[in-house]
């Protein structure tokens, strides 16, 4: 199934995404990626995430623009996700997967096509960036888009997860061959 | 040859490198799109391509991380330069990095400071390899974190079977470097001499040797897929470097590539 979906986030929004469906995102996405995860951490989240939308992604700008932002490995910050879901964050977008439990009842993970840098650059504008001194890859940037994706549900919040199912397929081969 | 001729060319060997990919990588990604039959992985490899066609066209970088800066230097041995070749060649990254322009990727290990213009201690990595003639070729070869962190080297015992070391590492890491993945393995050598095999095969590719081609179906007979949501497309190209190790050793490296395989040579007389 095709979605379209409207930040804030809900979870009737997302309660009835599941694994393998496909989403397209509009309103706000924030950037974090390693230290503004640590940031978060130590210091508190400097705006409200209530409802948000994630983007694991170390952005590439100039002047303002977007020029390439695709996805950062997730499981570089698996390390905080119960802490940024406890936040109000609905979805996590990034690339490679996350340990799935966090998101039972109350997130979903998205798989924005991973190295797809400048096609998410053509969906993606700055608005702000909250936590500048990190450095332009590392703030907590503020962009607003329009039908950002495709992107693949894959893990949803009823403990599906589509990585999990695809390793067990690849354990059970490896076996095999 | 001037000194800025190199800086130059440096500039634009990472331009063509970061906003293109070689006809040969691409053609495999549009193989591998029309063959593929998971409809997930399919519409990876479409969006894959849709990202090169933006790319080229407006002359974004492919990716966000733009890399650590990577060269090999092929020198003509009867070449006589008046100037240090490292030098220019990190004189011309700071200048991309501010042209094309490319991310600040490069800091501190241990301070985690940026240095803001992708150079630092030993960076850009500069591989040097002699050649007949006169000319110099710089081949920009950046290389983006996702794949490179999972890139290892294993010192087996001469007993293991490498195959299995090689499938099983793949198995584990495929689905965190971005595939469809180039693989560059080196085996034999040293410990710091398996690695810097590992890395030049990438640039070798494609393998064509039985061994190559037999690995190449066991890996995508795994299912990993495109981005690791499962598929037929798992590795686009196996190459192997080779050399000979001591008797008691058995060094392995495999170094990921994420499907953009990023370089770009340019030549200079």
């Amino acid at each position: 199934m095709e979605y379209r979906l409207q930040t804030p986030l809900s979870d009737n929004d997302i309660k009835c995404l599941r694994s393998e469906d496909v989403v397209y995102l509009s309103g706000t996405v924030y950037t974090a990626r390693d230290k503004a995860h640590a940031y978060i951490r130590k210091e508190g989240t400097p705006i409200s995430l209530e409802g948000a939308a994630l983007y694991h992604c170390g952005p590439l700008i100039q002047n303002h623009r977007v020029l390439s932002a695709g996805p950062t490995t997730s499981s570089r910050l698996s390390r905080y996700t119960e802490e940024i879901l406890s936040l109000g964050v609905k979805a996590i977008i990034g690339k490679g997967g996350i340990p799935a439990e966090p998101f039972k009842d109350r997130a979903i993970y998205l798989a924005y096509p991973g190295g797809c840098g400048a096609l998410a650059a053509c969906q993606l504008h700055v608005c702000n960036n909250h936590l500048v001194k990190l450095g332009m890859a590392e703030a907590l940037w503020e962009f607003q888009t329009t039908d950002m994706g495709p992107m693949i549900v894959a893990v949803d919040s009823c403990g599906g997860d589509l990585y999990r199912e695809v390793r067990r397929r690849v354990q059970a081969k490896l076996r095999q061959v | 040859m001037e000194r800025n001729d190199v800086v130059e060319a440096t500039v634009r060997a990472l331009r063509v490198a970061e906003t293109s990919l070689q006809p040969w990588v691409l053609e495999l990604i549009e193989q591998a799109a029309q063959k593929e039959t998971d409809p997930i992985a399919r519409f990876h490899l479409f969006c894959m391509l849709e990202n090169v066609r933006i790319s080229k066209a407006k002359g974004l970088p492919l990716c966000q991380d733009t890399g650590l800066p990577i060269f090999c230097l092929e020198v003509g041995r009867e070449l006589r330069l008046d100037f240090d070749l490292r030098a220019a060649v990190a004189e011309g990254v700071r200048k991309a990095t501010k042209e094309i322009p490319l991310r600040p990727n490069v800091v501190d290990p241990l301070t985690r400071d940026n240095t803001e213009d992708n150079t630092g201690y030993g960076i850009p990595d500069v591989i040097f390899y002699n050649k007949p003639g006169c000319e110099l070729h710089i081949t920009a070869f950046p290389k983006g974190a996702g794949s490179e962190n999972m890139s290892l080297v294993g010192m087996l015992n001469p007993a293991d079977e490498p195959f299995d070391f090689i499938l099983e590492a793949v198995a584990e890491r495929g689905a965190n470097s971005c595939p469809p993945l180039f693989l560059g393995i080196g085996i034999g050598g040293s410990f710091d001499m398996v690695a810097r095999m590992a890395k030049r095969a990438l640039l070798n590719m494609p393998g064509n040797s039985d061994f190559e081609l037999e690995l190449m179906k066991k890996i995508n007979s795994l299912g990993i897929g495109p981005m690791g949501l499962g598929g037929d497309t798992t590795v686009l190209g196996v190459k192997i470097e080779k050399a000979s190790c001591h008797t008691a050793s058995l060094p392995v490296a495999l170094n990921f590539q994420c499907w953009a395989n990023r370089s770009a040579t340019e030549v200079l007389k």
